[in-house]
């Protein structure tokens, strides 16, 4: 296995795959099947592919892992892949969900199939680069480069205003990472490379931290979203193509606190410090504030969009505890949500291809129609408000244990944000699925069918396997995270010391 | 009195080429007349083609001829083979436009091949007066080529327009140019450099004169605030000729620009450094605000332009090699996204009709999906999304000005990136997001899907392989800096 550049084909097959989508002439019919084909088989490879990766990874160490190293730009530039307890699970998460994401636009998309699976591979190319990436210029482009795709997919597929959305998501995410590239260029020519291994082991100057980390902080909190430059989130997934919303909420959403985990706390452990304190407080913000705007949506994807956005706000609370609990509670958050949101937006296109509305007065009395997806629905509200037995439960509470130990005033207002997700979760639950079936088109809808059903079974069994049983993602992150923590109290301790010598 | 020796033509074999080739083929348009054109076309472009062969086998190193006035270094080399290979493909396209309008004149690739010597003059120059030759040259020409459609009102003002504006900006330069020759006693560059260098230091005659030279220089590269001229000649011009415009006489006259600041006055960096300071950030947020209401894609392709110089000149403004490196790279990308642009707007044609609305691209993915994703592909590389080209372009002349310390430069220019990215996004918005219009004429003309797919490819896989261009635009910037 070790001879395989794994990552390099991870990383690349969906590109093959998108070309012979490309390839693809004759009949419109054909042409779509043929690509939902190609699409959905090239996505399962991948899967497979990582989950061989998963098999062969090696818990035991905090090093990178299936590393490959070739020049690209110039001998400081290279194409440098490599993952560890933290990012591994970001690959495989991705592995999983394309191919969900391909089943369920199996049907709902049927204007122009082949452009729609070429750029949902294009998109798990870059959304796989950027989890593997080594190298901070091959991140970045990775990083950036998704919004191509993500432009198109919401443009093209998208709702009503998605125009609007698509720019807004654009230039927001745009003008947020331009400044991240200004700050890996000084990086780069402080340090004579952008190999991410050795600009975590450099230490920075404490007063150019500053500006990187905020400059960092432009990119990955508008990716994330962070209050308060959230409001690209729910437009751009209410106007998203189901599949669209997932890979948003489940992936991209991702990136930014996969980059506070890979760049602002390793390589710059002063600024962190420094500024751990604005964390804390954007994130109970935006947990508090979140939540409240969910419970006042009227529409089902801007209200879990909300919701994602109160969650990240655990993810990064979680994160810059800097404390094992904290920092695995948050990844296993991040996968827990993932998982979750991206299940709540494929139940929001069950219903969605049906009536066409994702109003929820539209809606009520479901579950007499529709009991599979009525459970189905359940287990993911309940996931979501992160009951005891789901993957959501175990991450908030690493999460809130963690904060405790920091700081509980930050830990108690976070929890304020639990028990009103509880509140929008559960009312949502309540106004779609129980009570009279009013309106005659709800009389007629039909439950699941095989595929739906499909596309979601996997994910109830990840969302509760891993609710009760969390340790094999657990052990893949404890010697990365033990060893992200050892560093940062290793450079806090020499510049801490520095200074007192300088004294 | 010995007559003066001989001077060394090996250096300048390529402007000798084209020189006596412009005439051969003005002799041939002369006696077979305008039915030769098509054929002159294809001359042309393998007359540019030798020309191509000739630069690249010349001197390896540094030569210098002509008393001096004559200049080939590596520097020359790259940049020449850049300006020949987008006169070429400006020729290419132009092929069918010139069949489908009834002007198949046989003065227009001649015009063309003389300015493209005018430019390849400039950026040989090692003399202020080989400098005003070679730019009057490439001038007179363009004058001309701009005003072509003779029957069009706009292109003939156009030509006018450009021709009155030119002339002003040349009077600019030739009185900086005298006053640097009052101040410094020479119009030698060597040995203006060598006084500068030598420790006689900056009056206030000599910065004057400068800037008046910087005036005349920001003309021919449309920097802000000499840009007027630009919109109005692009949008005024046949669309080939507009293609022409936007890339080899740019590219020259950015070449020039960095040869003369690197050069001669390289010793009054932190003189000259203000100055082209405060243009490119004018021309970069220009470019960026201005092109927002446009609705001609012409003009739009403008604006773009002057924004695009506006990035270039961050690279000069460090006045180091790295940055010149980044000029290069960035003028070298900036062609190919700019042809295939081009290229693109070349093929709108309708009813038999150029049309050149922003409006008239709507629904091309639809209708045209491969010329729409070639466009696409353009457009998100002028707007310098990685991992296409025109993110590279960006990514070193950024990485220069932070590594000189112009840190209020690069903010500004990723911000203006930033607004510039609006607008190029628009048209894909338009092309990919919007109901169909009618579709445009098919078949597209083979050398324009060439080109189209050529450049395109090219932006598409810059990133897999770009050493080789990253290795010339170094030793191209090194030889400014020995």
């Amino acid at each position: 296995m070790g001879d395989w550049p794994l990552l390099s084909l991870i990383i690349f097959l969906p590109l093959v795959g998108a070309a012979f989508i490309f390839m693809i002439r004759g009949e419109p019919d054909v042409v779509a099947r043929n690509a939902r084909n190609v699409a959905l088989w090239t996505a399962l490879i991948v899967f497979v592919l990582t989950l061989l990766l998963w098999a062969g990874f090696d818990n035991t160490t905090a090093a990178f892992q299936f590393v490959e190293k070739t020049p690209w730009l110039d001998a400081s530039i290279s194409y440098h892949l490599g993952v560890d307890g933290i990012s591994m699970l970001f690959v495989v998460l991705t592995g999983l969900l394309t191919p969900i994401c391909v089943l369920a636009s199996w049907e709902s998309i049927q204007d122009r199939v082949k452009e729609y699976m070429i750029a949902f591979l294009i998109m798990e190319t870059l959304m796989m680069g950027v989890f593997c990436a080594l190298d901070f210029i091959l991140f970045y482009l990775f990083f950036e480069g998704g919004l191509i795709p993500m432009f198109l997919i919401i443009g093209i597929w998208g709702g009503k205003r998605r125009v609007y959305a698509t720019f807004k998501f654009f230039l927001y995410t745009l003008l947020g990472s331009v400044l991240l590239l200004l700050a890996v260029l000084a990086m780069y020519l402080e340090v004579g490379t952008t190999d991410i291994p050795t600009l975590m082991a450099h230490g920075f100057d404490p007063e150019l931290q500053r500006w990187l980390w905020l400059a960092f902080l432009a990119s990955f909190a508008v990716k994330m979203p962070m209050w308060p430059v959230h409001t690209w989130l729910p437009d751009a997934h209410v106007e998203a193509p189901t599949a669209g919303s997932v890979i948003l909420a489940a992936i991209l959403l991702k990136m930014g606190g996969y980059g506070f985990l890979r760049f602002s706390i390793p390589m710059l452990p002063d600024a962190t410090e420094y500024f751990t304190p604005l964390i804390f407080t954007l994130s109970v913000i935006a947990v508090i504030y979140a939540s409240l705007v969910a419970l006042m949506q009227e529409d089902m994807k801007k209200l879990i969009a909300y919701s994602s956005v109160a969650h990240m706000g655990f993810v990064t609370i979680g994160i810059f505890t800097l404390t094992r609990q904290g920092i695995e509670g948050g990844i296993m958050q991040m996968i827990s949500h993932g998982l979750v949101s991206a299940a709540l937006f494929l139940c929001v296109g069950v219903i969605y291809d049906r009536i066409h509305t994702r109003q929820i007065v539209r809606y009520g009395g479901l579950v007499n129609r529709m009991p599979i997806y009525a459970f189905t629905f359940m287990v993911f509200t309940l996931a979501n408000v992160g009951l005891p037995g789901t993957s959501g439960f175990v991450g908030e509470i690493l999460v809130l244990i963690g904060a405790f130990q920091v700081n509980t005033w930050v830990a108690a207002l976070a929890t304020t944000g639990i028990v009103l997700s509880a509140a929008y979760a559960l009312w949502l639950y309540r106004r779609i699925m129980f009570g009279e079936i009013t309106r005659n088109d709800l009389r007629e809808i039909l439950d699941m069918n095989r595929r739906e059903v499909l596309v979601f079974a996997p994910l109830i069994a990840t969302v509760i396997l891993f609710g009760i049983y969390p340790a094999p993602l657990l052990d893949v992150m404890h010697a990365s995270v033990a060893n992200l923590i050892e560093q940062h109290e290793l450079a806090l301790g020499t510049a801490k010391a520095l200074s007192v010598a300088g004294n | 009195m010995e007559p003066p020796a001989v001077p060394e033509l090996m250096p300048a074999l390529p402007e000798i080429w084209l020189a006596f080739a412009a005439m051969a083929l003005l002799m041939v348009g002369v006696f077979s007349g305008n039915q030769s054109t098509r054929f002159l076309i294809w001359l042309s472009v393998l007359t540019l083609a030798i020309a191509f062969v000739l630069v690249l086998v010349g001197p390896p190193d540094t030569a210098v001829t002509f008393s001096g006035m004559f200049l080939v270094d590596r520097f020359a080399v790259f940049t020449k083979s850049l300006v020949l290979i987008a006169s070429a493909l400006a020729l290419i396209m132009s092929l069918g436009y010139l069949r489908s309008e009834k002007m198949e004149r046989f003065e227009y690739p001649v015009l063309l091949v003389l300015a493209t010597l005018g430019m390849l003059m400039m950026i040989s120059a090692n003399d202020l007066i080989a400098l005003y030759l070679g730019l009057e040259l490439q001038g007179l020409a363009l004058y001309v080529v701009a005003a072509f459609r003779r029957d069009s009102r706009r292109s003939t003002e156009a030509g006018l327009k450009y021709f009155v504006l030119g002339a002003l900006s040349s009077g600019m330069l030739l009185y900086g140019c005298s006053l640097i020759y009052g101040f410094t006693g020479s119009t030698s560059f060597a040995t203006i450099q060598a006084g500068l260098a030598g420790g006689e230091g900056s009056s206030i005659g000599l910065i004057v004169g400068l800037v008046f030279l910087i005036a005349g220089l920001a003309f021919k590269v449309s920097a802000v605030p000499f840009h007027m001229w630009t919109p109005d000649v692009y949008e005024g011009a046949p669309t080939p000729i507009t293609a022409f415009f936007a890339v080899a006489p740019k590219i020259a006259a950015m070449a020039l620009f960095v040869r003369v600041m690197a050069g001669p006055f390289l010793e009054l960096t932190a003189d000259w450094q203000q100055v082209i300071f405060v243009i490119s950030v004018g021309s970069m947020l220009l470019g960026a605000f201005a092109a927002i209401w446009q609705q001609n894609i012409k003009r739009l392709m403008a604006y773009s332009s002057i924004g695009h110089m506006g990035f270039g000149l961050i690279g000069l403004a460090t006045g180091t090699a790295d940055g010149v490196r980044g000029v290069l790279v960035y003028l070298s990308i900036y062609l190919a996204m700019n042809v295939g642009a081009f290229a693109v707007i070349l093929s709108m044609r309708r009813d038999g009709e150029m049309v050149e609305r922003i409006e008239d691209l709507a629904g091309l993915s639809r209708t045209n999906p491969l010329m729409a994703l070639a466009m696409g592909i353009f457009m998100f590389s002028l707007a310098g999304v990685p991992p296409l080209a025109g993110f590279f372009a960006k990514f070193y002349i950024f990485m220069a000005a932070i590594n000189n310390g112009l840190y209020t430069l690069a903010v500004i220019g990723v911000v203006a990136s930033v607004v510039g990215a609006y607008y190029y996004v628009r048209i894909v918005k338009i092309m990919y997001f919007d109901d169909p219009a009618e579709p445009f004429e098919r078949p597209i003309r083979g050398e324009m899907v060439m080109v189209m797919a050529g450049t395109g490819i090219f932006t598409l896989l810059f990133f897999i392989y770009p050493a080789p261009l990253l290795a010339g635009a170094q030793a191209a910037a090194q030889s400014l800096f020995p």
